[in-house]
């Protein structure tokens, strides 16, 4: 299954809205949105207890309008809101009750529940971990992106599963978002720059390119 | 999470307060510490960090090579590191070789070096295509590219973050390592245009 975040060769979305070049671009574009981009790094880590590949599962499982109606900044609000919600830091509907308050209704606001943050500490600061056993994989390797299907987050896109390619580079090792954003272990891993044609990601009248990725080990298997 | 259709839904402003109000009555997020982190991105972190990174290396041969070897060192000799920033690699731009970074599951960008994301590279379009048509969305984007460059998309879909270090225009052989820090736009950074002479 495709989550609503994994755009990687969707259809219909017609041209870039922003033209080129950006350079007077302000970094916000209004104030509520460098508000809602200081609360979800905030909100991460000590406030709720979770990390942020567990930030980027709850932004990729957020629902369509939450994810794309109110632009790039109010998704992030909507994450940070739900991932407080999953650690019992807020009840759910408490952001909904007091913004209704704050628009003039007259509405009741859920009692603050007990905080139920996950048991889990990461080991050390970062993504970049030491892994003892040697990359499975060399520079050169044709290896295939495995055709998974799961069932939590991962950061294996949707367009590449089940295809081949060759290693490009080896890349330092890392932990793996896989199980970090689940609080199931860090599973440090060895992560690979692997190229792929474009015709074996989208057929033979593709435009000819080549698309590389950053992969961990155990999204890939060997190609004989 | 909320109990209203999407018709009813409230203005996100009013979302982003509510969740302000929350979490500051309660002491958990303190609004002093928030200020400090929107200052940083608005005035500290930015695409001129990384434009100072390539006009060195257009000055500096032994720079480039460092740069292009061991990116997160290099570019933190300037002093510039942090968030989003633990594992940078640059690659180059060629005449033969054009490479454009995209991250197709969410916004991954090198912010020690070109700061937050522009629109473009966070709009669902950019994201979805890129990885599909890119000389077609090159082109849409206003960087027509010749059909014998090789294209590489550069899909940043781990904790790595790709810097683009793009072709030093010609005429631009007398200015100054200052001046030509000037020209390098976050664009060309990202693979989306090249950098002109003035």
């Amino acid at each position: 299954m495709r989550t609503t975040g994994d755009l990687g060769g969707t259809e219909g979305w017609g041209r870039v809205k922003t033209p080129t070049p950006t350079a007077d671009e302000p970094v916000f574009a209004d104030r509520w949105e460098s508000r809602a981009f200081a609360l979800a790094l905030l909100s991460m880590g000590r406030v709720s207890g979770r990390n942020l590949d567990a930030f980027r599962h709850t932004q990729q499982r957020l629902e369509r309008p939450e994810y794309f109606d109110d632009t790039y900044y109010g998704q992030w609000l909507h994450a940070a809101e739900l991932m407080l919600v999953d650690s019992a830091i807020l009840a759910p509907g408490a952001v909904e009750a007091r913004a209704r308050r704050l628009h003039g209704e007259d509405v009741e606001e859920p009692p603050v529940p007990e905080p139920n943050k996950p048991d889990y500490q990461p080991t050390g600061p970062g993504s970049l971990r030491t892994v003892e056993d040697l990359p499975r994989f060399a520079v050169g390797d044709a290896v295939r992106a495995k055709d998974m299907k799961p069932e939590g987050h991962t950061r294996l896109p949707h367009y590449l599963r089940g295809h081949r390619g060759t290693v490009e580079m080896i890349q330092p090792a890392a932990l793996l978002p896989d199980t970090h954003a689940h609080f199931l272990g860090e599973n440090p891993q060895h992560v690979y720059t692997v190229r792929f044609d474009s015709r074996e990601l989208w057929g033979a009248d593709a435009e000819p390119f080549a698309l590389a990725a950053e992969l961990y080990e155990s999204y890939l298997e060997p190609v004989s | 999470m909320t109990e209203t259709t999407s018709s009813e839904r409230l203005p996100i402003e009013l979302r982003t307060e509510a969740l302000e109000q929350l979490l500051t009555e309660r002491g958990l997020v303190d609004p002093a510490v928030m200020d400090k982190f929107i200052q940083m991105y608005e005035t500290a972190v930015g695409p001129m960090n990384g434009a100072k990174v390539i006009a060195k290396a257009w000055t500096d041969p032994e720079y480039r090579e460092r740069l292009l070897s061991e990116g997160t060192a290099a570019i933190a000799e300037l002093g510039f590191k942090g968030s989003q920033g633990e594992h940078i690699v640059v690659i180059e731009n060629t005449a033969n070789t054009h490479n454009v970074v995209v991250c197709t599951l969410c916004s991954c960008y090198p912010w020690p070096v070109l700061g937050l994301p522009p629109s473009w590279y966070k709009d669902p379009a950019y994201r979805a295509r890129m990885v599909r048509e890119p000389r077609t969305v090159l082109a849409e984007m206003g960087l027509e590219l010749p059909a014998d460059t090789e294209i590489v998309v550069r899909d940043s879909s781990s904790e790595v973050r790709w810097l683009v270090l793009p072709e030093r225009p010609a005429g631009t052989e007398d200015m100054s390592e200052e001046q030509l820090a000037g020209l390098v736009t976050r664009d060309a950074m990202m693979g989306v245009a090249k950098v002109s002479a003035p």
